[in-house]
């Protein structure tokens, strides 16, 4: 087995963002990476994909049962009829949260997370205190984000150990029903469809 | 490889500091956003795969990897493999200057091709006959007990304990060997449904119950 590299890194200048220009440099000029590419992965991540698609997942599955029911069934098949493809989000699992169960999802080995449906992740899901401590207190965990369950319903945490990824499905909050499609995925929150909320009724 | 990376059930954490989602920005500083950018812009490049890549970040020392942020270690995992892989040497790193005389590579991810990267499926399709699954739904299994040096997705926090098979997610790469150029040994994996109980003790509620994405080879029969 390799041992751990030496830090070739630390070579090159202390503060970070001058070491990571130093290298995109590098890159450049030995024609591995193109900058305009590296500005349109940027604008990607920044603009065009992020929870609001997911949200609509969300509240598509809210107002179209046979469509709930292909998600449930083939997250992955479902979520294509939306065109929200790609890399971590290749193979997904919805997770539908009802009076009884809870879902949460966790990645206590890195940080994985469905980019196509929910963008890249919140600082705090990569934390070392989220991912330590979900898997084996996760009550006190969605206490902290304001969510005290009740002792008798089941949580279920889901921790993304291989290629698999996952989205929960919130309850639709109560008062909601002469909402459309549109207006229920405004509602539709980044944090509820990791686990860590739950929804409440328009103001 | 028992490394600071397999977080799961540590104590001494703190609390979870998380920012509200509505001010919250996709990269907190611009070079989180390049160290994104150049990770995914060199993927094309086909110079090692995902499993390799999580590896490169499992081995930086347990010190520096709880110092480090997210983006930070993308950064020295890229470096540690451009090197290795031998797109750069170290000294071009050092100086940020192609060595006089190299080549020029081409072609680069071009910008025109990004829509269709951000979409592509990085992974293979998961359902191939030809491999057979050795547990079905229902069954309760044991996650094996072991202590690779190497790349592995089996938390400590759940070898030795027993659960059941909650369903069957198809056929994927196996991480242990396809991390080391070992090929991928394509087998099932299964969503493995375990108590908090089995995991943590009886003073753990028993309405908690945990889920663990894991491969055939991670598992045995009760």
């Amino acid at each position: 087995m390799e041992e751990p590299q030496d830090h070739q890194h630390q070579t090159v200048p202390s503060d970070i963002s001058l070491r990571v220009k130093s290298l995109e440099s590098l890159l450049v000029e030995k024609g591995l990476v193109d900058a305009a590419a590296l500005d349109a992965l940027v604008d990607t991540y920044e603009h065009k994909v992020g929870p609001r698609n997911g949200a609509k997942v969300v509240a598509r599955s809210w107002t179209d049962p046979a469509f709930k029911q292909r998600l449930l069934a083939n997250a992955s098949e479902a979520i294509a009829e939306f065109g929200f493809l790609g890399l971590q989000g290749e193979h997904m699992v919805a997770l539908e949260n009802t009076p009884q169960v809870h879902n949460v999802v966790v990645c206590t080995l890195c940080s994985c997370y469905p980019w196509p449906v929910l963008g890249l992740p919140p600082a705090w899901y990569k934390s070392n205190a989220y991912r330590a401590r979900t898997v084996i207190d996760p009550r006190g965990v969605l206490k902290e984000f304001g969510l005290e369950l009740s002792p008798d319903m089941e949580v279920r945490v889901w921790d993304s150990t291989a290629e698999l990824r996952y989205i929960v499905i919130p309850q639709r909050p109560a008062g909601t029903d002469d909402l459309d499609e549109d207006a229920l995925a405004a509602l539709v929150t980044r944090n509820s469809m990791i686990g860590v909320e739950i929804l409440e009724a328009a103001k | 490889m028992n490394g600071i990376h397999d977080m799961g059930g540590m104590h001494g954490m703190g609390p979870i500091e998380h920012e509200p989602e509505s001010t919250e920005p996709v990269f907190h500083q611009r070079w989180e956003s390049r160290v994104y950018a150049l990770t995914r812009a060199i993927g094309p490049w086909r110079k090692w795969n995902i499993d390799t890549g999580r590896f490169h970040i499992e081995q930086i020392p347990p010190a520096e990897y709880l110092r480090m942020s997210y983006y930070e270690k993308w950064f020295t995992r890229m470096v540690t493999l451009l090197i290795k892989t031998g797109l750069v040497t170290s000294d071009e790193v050092a100086s940020g200057k192609p060595a006089p005389g190299s080549k020029k590579e081409s072609p680069a991810l071009k910008p025109e091709a990004v829509p269709a990267v951000a979409l592509n499926r990085n992974i293979p399709p998961n359902n191939d006959p030809g491999i057979l699954p050795k547990f079905t739904p229902g069954q309760r299994v044991r996650a094996r007990n072991m202590q690779p040096l190497g790349h592995t997705r089996l938390p400590r926090y759940a070898r030795g304990k027993v659960g059941e098979i909650d369903r069957d997610h198809g056929v994927y790469d196996f991480p242990d060997t396809n991390a080391h150029g070992q090929g991928p040994k394509r087998q099932h994996v299964y969503a493995v449904r375990f108590s908090a109980q089995q995991l943590w003790g009886p003073e753990a509620s028993p309405h908690d119950f945990i889920y663990l994405d894991l491969w055939d080879d991670y598992l045995e029969r009760v």
